[in-house]
């Protein structure tokens, strides 16, 4: 090292947000799961080799041991992936993961699922109810574009909602930690809780985008498509990507 | 206080040298003093279509280095009193566009003229930046199709965004749409955006339709602004839309085909 770097810290820390595979496991059979990924590599050499893989356990069945975490590690490994960490786990299952030395990482699932956004008075029970895992951030960061959005612009909202008064032209791109709001046609890519934030969602009043997604799910629309052109929400119902008409409800009240 | 105007497109070929000469010379027509420039070093065509290709002695690159006084390079019109030109250089490149000496000479036009039209190149490099950065209002020339569209609505984020108003901010860039080479009957099949799509995508004030017309390929043969043959469609349709910029009510025309008579459409032409 030259002297004058000697004064500079040894090295910066940063947040950084990056795509992974996911191995959502449907058993913990090892036998089983090695039988697959032999399959699965056979079918495709090569395609997960130095591959950062999470674990997820959300399909486990309940009574179901979690897996041995170290076995399961080194049999990834084998197959050319490299295991970072787990998700999804309950709590024995996420202290036998740190033990193997794998990550702890955050739930996907959104703060509400889907059924407790319904209707209350229609009399669907609210499956369950987890805890919000997004920390609400002390000052939402909310941004106002009184304009269109234009082709080739890209506005995104830090840490907060995203209000578009105008179109977003096709070639254009909106995205925000947190909900985006179009009140003219959305015509260009829409990406919301970009940061993983799975409440988010993507409110527009006619749906012609490129592309829409909240926290990673996304979804291409076409002409055509039965929810072209209308008033939409967008919004993720456990890994579900779904797009619902904006109906006006005999109350009078639209539905949220 | 002068005026400077871009016509401006992202795409080319879709009129906007066309377009500026016509505009310009429709504005000095109407008495005003006017320059219009040809931003578009090493191409060159504004002298062509202006007819003043032979009497380019210094150019606009020439002025901006100090090689020539502004005086020397504007070529006063033939026809029309209080229009000038200023051409593009044929033999540097764009990067001859700096800044600073761009905005010299178009502060030293602003103490004399009314209007100052700039003719933007294609795309939205150096030249096409320059010719819109300065700009109080742009003629965002389209023709009706998607790809010109969307270049259309690209632009229109820069001037939104990067002109000097934007930068500086100020009240924003008056934008006009000028939609050209319109051709009904090709809308009406379904080939071409109409005019109410081209509309609701750039959601800007309409300031003229200009029909598709062999009258503006006779006229840049020979030099002739379009708009100085009047009895013309495409050069009528200019001389409105100069009237609308200058704020006069007049209808838009062109816009649908001509009602063919029962004798034509039962036996053709
Ligand atoms: N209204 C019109 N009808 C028919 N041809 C046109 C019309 N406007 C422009 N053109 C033709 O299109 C070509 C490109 O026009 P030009 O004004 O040079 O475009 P740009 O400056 O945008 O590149 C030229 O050949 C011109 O004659
Ligand atoms: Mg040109």
């Amino acid at each position: 090292m030259t002297s004058d770097r000697t004064l500079e810290a040894p090295f910066e820390l940063k947040g950084s947000l990056f795509t992974l595979t996911v191995l959502r496991l449907h058993e913990s059979d090892l036998a089983a799961i090695g039988a697959a990924l032999d399959a699965k590599v056979a079918q495709a050499p090569g395609l997960f080799v130095h591959h950062p893989v999470v674990i997820d356990l959300d399909d486990l069945p309940v009574a179901a041991p979690p897996p041995d975490f170290a076995q399961l590690a080194a049999m990834l490994r084998q197959h050319g992936m490299v295991p970072v960490g787990v998700r999804h786990g309950s709590e024995a299952a996420s202290s036998a993961a740190v033990a193997a030395g794998l990550a702890l990482l955050p739930e996907s699932r959104p703060a509400m699922r889907r059924s407790d956004v319904r209707d209350e008075e229609s009399g669907v029970a609210a499956a369950e109810v987890l805890p919000a895992t997004v920390q609400p951030t002390a000052v939402a960061h909310n941004r106002i574009i009184a304009t269109q959005v234009r082709s080739g612009q890209q506005i995104y909202a830090a840490d907060g909602d995203l209000t578009v008064l105008g179109a977003v032209s096709a070639g254009a791109e909106v995205l925000a930690d947190g909900s985006i709001h179009v009140y003219g046609s959305l015509k260009g890519k829409a990406l919301a809780g970009v940061k993983g934030n799975t409440a988010a969602r993507i409110f527009c009043h006619g749906l012609e985008a490129e592309l829409v997604s909240v926290a990673g799910r996304y979804r291409t629309i076409e002409k055509g498509d039965s929810e072209w052109e209308q008033a939409v929400q967008i919004y993720l119902a456990g890994e579900n990507l779904i797009i619902e008409p904006l109906v006006l409800e005999t109350s009078g009240h639209r539905k949220l | 206080m002068a005026k400077i105007i871009v016509v401006t497109s992202g795409k080319g070929g879709v009129g906007k040298t066309t377009t500026s000469a016509s505009f310009a010379t429709g504005l000095a027509l109407r008495g005003f003093k006017t320059v219009v420039i040809d931003f578009d070093v090493g191409l060159r065509n504004l002298d062509l279509i202006m007819g003043c290709e032979r009497r380019v002695v210094y150019d606009f690159v020439n002025v901006i280095n100090g090689e020539a006084a502004l005086n020397q390079a504007l070529i006063k019109d033939k026809r029309v009193e209080t229009l000038y030109v200023l051409p593009a250089s044929q033999t540097r490149d764009k990067d001859a566009l700096e800044q600073s000496g761009v905005e010299r000479v178009l502060d030293e036009l602003r103490q004399s003229f009314d209007y100052i039209i700039c003719d933007s190149p294609a795309g939205i490099e150096r030249g096409a930046m320059m010719a819109m950065y300065f700009a109080d209002e742009a003629l965002v020339t389209t023709n009706p199709e998607v790809s010109s569209v969307r270049d259309s609505d690209r632009i229109l984020g820069i001037l939104a965004s990067k002109s000097r108003r934007a930068v500086q901010a100020e009240e924003p860039v008056k934008e006009h749409l000028v939609l050209t080479r319109y051709a009904p009957e090709r809308v009406e099949r379904g080939d071409m955006l109409s005019v109410d799509d081209v509309m609701e995508i750039l959601a800007i004030p309409l300031l003229g339709v200009i029909p598709e017309s062999s009258a503006v390929l006779q006229s840049s043969n020979s030099g002739v602004p379009v708009i100085l043959e009047e009895t013309t469609d495409a050069g009528s349709a200019y001389a409105d839309l100069v009237a609308r910029f200058l704020g006069e009510e007049r209808p838009h025309r062109f816009l649908t085909t001509e009602k063919k008579g029962f004798f034509k459409r039962l036996f053709g032409n």
